[in-house]
């Protein structure tokens, strides 16, 4: 790992004037680190965020906040989310390992928005709310590519906030080696219909699905979906699996997400 | 440089280190402990697994100084040679290990997955090893080592 200068924000105000010198947030630092260690990112200053005072989740009526350091464990064993959103806290309760749930943070994971993490599905398959120190970014326009975010340059999530729905689910295939997901669906039903968002398949990282929404809007049933073309365009392609066989996998995880509602 | 104190296997020990330093570094290097092993450089092996203020994580991936003021135990904070935790017993008697070079991370994780969850299933115990990878036993004998383990330590 190359050198570099370790600073500890004590609040968000702190850390957003670090950024503004041109520092590296660290959060859980699950990607970070051993990016650092590759060699792969070399940045002159990080900036960690445990002080920050970020973490903790919170009933707000309709929706749950969740604080940007938030780790996975805390979400995954939350009374309140097992109860509101089910399928949030077993997406969070499946990320990783247990010693990446101990350390990993939803902030730093939406933040990254790497194409095969689960938490973009769930924000983007909730349609969540993305804060910052500075605004309110709906999910819909907080994802803008692989890797990219609608964040500004110095921008910081503070914390995503979940709408509850009447039901929901997520379900992953795992690559039998990294554990990341080669295709996962979430799948949402609450009151502006259903969503649903897939992770590991797109080139673009997350996406939802029209075609399969407005399929389920119709009838909210895994069969519902046996005629719905999953085109295999803009889908990853690896030595993991060719686009077309993820695009297959995307229509049979959505069903069994469906089916598991 | 930064200063790092922590309470290490329940002494408090500091030392200046360059700001890179992964805490696996500082334990192995600065604090001569190295019985916290290094088996990959991508995360992915869990032969680093120590305890911080309880919990299991990849001593690989946080720095040191992100350890700051935390309670830090290692594989040698946990029993001695004349006095083994249950744990290390448990694989000791059940044959957990051949090369034994992922051992102190597996009995790390282990330990933390049966304080959690005190008589685990073969399948909890099986996931709960995700971050732990052995390329000598094929798992068996581990999973074995940590049901008896469990037993052992709510003997205790």
């Amino acid at each position: 790992m190359y050198n570099t200068t370790y600073v500890k924000a004590a609040n968000t105000a702190d850390a957003v004037s670090h950024m503004a010198d041109g520092g590296q947030l660290l959060a859980g630092g699950m990607t970070l680190i051993p990016t650092m260690k590759q060699r792969l990112a070399s940045p002159e200053t990080v900036v960690d965020l445990a002080g920050c005072d970020l973490a903790g989740i919170e009933d707000a009526g309709d929706s749950i906040r969740i604080g940007a350091m938030t780790r996975h464990v805390d979400v995954a064993e939350s009374a309140l989310v097992q109860k509101s959103i089910p399928a949030l806290a077993a997406l969070a309760g499946g990320i990783g390992d247990r010693q990446v749930r101990n350390r990993g943070t939803i902030g730093g994971s939406v933040a990254n928005n790497d194409p095969s993490a689960c938490y973009p599905a769930a924000v983007l398959g909730l349609g969540a709310t993305v804060h910052t120190d500075k605004r309110d970014i709906a999910a819909d326009d907080f994802f803008t590519g692989m890797f990219e975010t609608a964040l500004d340059e110095g921008e910081m999530i503070t914390a995503v906030s979940f709408p509850k729905v009447a039901k929901a689910a997520y379900l992953k295939f795992p690559n039998p080696a990294s554990r990341y997901a080669m295709v996962g669906v979430f799948v949402a039903a609450g009151d502006s219909g259903v969503r649903l968002a897939v992770t590991g398949a797109g080139s673009d990282g997350v996406f939802r699905h029209a075609g399969m929404e407005s399929a389920l809007d119709g009838s909210f049933s895994a069969d519902s979906l046996d005629g719905v073309a999953v085109e295999s365009d803009d889908i990853i392609g690896d030595i993991h699996a060719a686009p077309d066989y993820r695009a297959h996998l995307v229509r049979e995880m959505a069903k069994r997400a469906v089916a598991a509602c | 440089m930064t200063i790092v104190t922590i309470t290490l296997n329940g002494k408090t020990v500091n030392a200046d280190v360059p700001d890179n330093t992964l805490l696996v570094n500082f334990i192995r290097e600065t604090m001569a402990l190295t019985g916290t092993h290094v088996g990959c450089d991508t995360s992915q092996c869990g032969a680093c697994i120590v305890h911080l203020n309880g919990e299991s994580v990849k001593s690989c991936t946080m720095l040191a100084a992100s350890a700051e003021g935390a309670d830090v135990t290692t594989i040698e904070g946990i029993g001695s040679a004349e006095s083994l935790h249950p744990m290390q017993q448990a694989f000791h008697e059940n044959h957990g290990l051949q090369c034994g070079y992922c051992t102190p991370g597996m009995v790390m994780s282990a330990i933390e997955l049966v304080e959690k969850n005190p008589s685990p299933s073969e399948q909890d115990i099986r996931e709960g090893l995700e971050g732990n990878i052995c390329r000598c036993t094929g798992y068996h004998n581990i999973v074995k080592s940590i049901q008896a383990g469990a037993q052992m330590m709510s003997e205790q």
